[in-house]
């Protein structure tokens, strides 16, 4: 038989006379890319859905000669910059970023590519300023405040949200619930509502839990029926916007110091029973700590968004992407990718109500821990279900 | 070699994105494995604490994740930066 030694030796041969081969793949890697974009591009579909836009975009028609009509409801578009002032119009004038409309252009991918733009700093849908002839002027800066597809999305879920929550507040206001049983909606929310009081305020906040619960609620609910509307196909991803959640984690952030006490900040710039040695390195830790935990509750919630997502459609992708090598494989390939894409859907669906609990459950704990001072001299014993 | 290292430069940082985003699924998998174990023990224990300890083990998976979510954006930013 062959020997260990020997053996050892034949495979880093043959692994090293490998790598001489996969230089060679890089070589053509260009051209196979370019057919593959002209077929199917995934990459355009993803970050068409994860991305902001300004239309609500439904499906496209691809005619006989290959091309695509989009069908969108297009969105207004308010633009203002020093040097032009405020213009607002619809964005059904640009055309899918064919035309230019009053000296202002949209950018589509292949415009990035035509006009050779850099494509970190430019992506689909910005709205740059041109001249007459159509030549971009950089040195006007526009600020981009239009009602694009996240925005009106945000509004219509906070719409239905104010109309179900008032509607069952006018039933409790009645005496529907309070002196009878709950009946219809109350029935549905009483629970969840009750399991936010008792479940993340009560043990976390204590006994001035009645102070931060509107606010719990309303990060509760607002996070999940924006979650839950996501994931609805064709609508907008207002969680798995990054603008957003910052957004909500600055909330939380302010809502956390402006309840925090002395006893917080002594805490964290002089904790107790530490040697000195080891305060030099916990005291910025903590100091740093304070702003990296909301700063963890916004990633946390923008990257399990935007990854359900991507998941989705990328699985979806995979039927097209097969199906533009050979038919038979996209229809063969079908059947796994749908049940796949089932179950992914319901774990996302889970993870849209397990996302807006955590968010509520971490700011819970963090104004827990803020307003921790004060329950030291109410009671005497520390709440055992805040965690470090 | 100048244009062999710039043909390699985007296929190796999409390659480097992906194995970094790879490895950080990999940390999540254990870390979330070590509380399901944990936890999971802890309510064989003692039945009538699961509501407890079912609460404390979201809570701290969802910790977890939080951070292998880190290292999935900074992966995907080295795909796209």
């Amino acid at each position: 038989m062959i020997s260990g030694r020997f053996k050892s030796l034949l495979v880093a041969g043959f692994s090293v006379f490998y790598l001489f081969f996969s230089t060679a793949v890089f070589g053509q890697e260009d051209s196979l890319h370019q057919a593959a974009k002209k077929g199917f591009n995934a990459k355009e579909i993803i970050f068409g859905h994860v991305l902001n836009n300004h239309d609500f975009h439904i499906l496209d028609i691809v005619g006989d000669n290959g091309e695509k009509h989009p069908i969108s409801i297009p969105l207004p578009v308010i633009l203002y910059s020093k040097q032009r002032g405020l213009e607002a119009f619809m964005s059904s004038h640009f055309h899918h970023g064919e035309q230019n409309y009053r000296n202002y252009m949209m950018l589509t991918d292949e415009k990035i590519e035509e006009l050779k733009l850099d494509p970190n700093k430019y992506s689909a849908q910005d709205i740059l300023a041109v001249n007459d002839q159509g030549q971009i002027d950089p040195s006007i800066r526009i600020y981009d405040i239009s009602l694009t597809r996240n925005v009106v999305q945000m509004l219509i879920s906070l719409g239905l949200f104010l109309w179900v929550m008032l509607a069952i507040a006018q039933k409790y206001k009645t005496g529907q619930g309070v002196k009878s049983a709950p009946q219809g909606s109350q029935s549905l929310l009483e629970p969840v509502i009750t399991f936010v009081r008792d479940e993340v305020a009560k043990p976390n906040l204590g006994t001035s839990y009645e102070k931060y619960l509107p606010f719990l609620l309303t990060i509760f609910f607002f996070i999940l029926i924006n979650n839950i509307i996501g994931l609805i196909p064709g609508s907008a991803n207002v969680t798995g916007n990054i603008a957003f959640t910052a957004v909500l984690g600055v909330i939380s952030f302010v809502v956390i110091i402006f309840s925090s006490d002395k006893h917080y900040w002594g805490h964290i710039f002089n904790p107790p029973g530490v040697p000195l040695g080891v305060k030099f390195i916990l005291v910025p830790v903590e100091f740093i700590s304070v702003f990296i935990k909301p700063f963890a509750l916004i990633i946390r919630l923008f990257a399990n968004m935007v990854a359900g997502h991507i998941i989705i459609i990328c699985l979806i992708s995979l039927i097209f992407i097969f199906g533009n090598m050979n038919k038979f494989a996209g229809w063969g390939t079908a059947p796994f990718s749908i049940a796949f894409t089932i179950f992914i859907y319901l774990i996302e669906v889970l993870v849209a109500f397990l996302q807006a609990f955590i968010f509520t459950m971490l700011t819970a704990v963090f104004i827990g821990q803020a307003i921790e001072g004060k329950q030291h001299q109410h009671h005497e014993k520390h709440e055992d279900s805040m965690l470090a | 070699m100048d244009l062999l290292t710039i043909m390699l430069s985007t296929p190796i940082a999409n390659a480097g994105g992906a194995v970094g985003a790879g490895l950080a699924a990999v940390g999540a998998g254990i870390g979330i494995g070590q509380i399901g174990k944990g936890a999971v023990e802890a309510i064989a224990r003692q039945p009538e604490a699961s509501n407890d300890i079912r609460a404390n083990m979201i809570l701290t998976a969802a910790l977890v994740e939080g951070a292998a979510l880190f290292a999935i954006i900074v992966g995907f930013l080295a795909m796209v930066l």
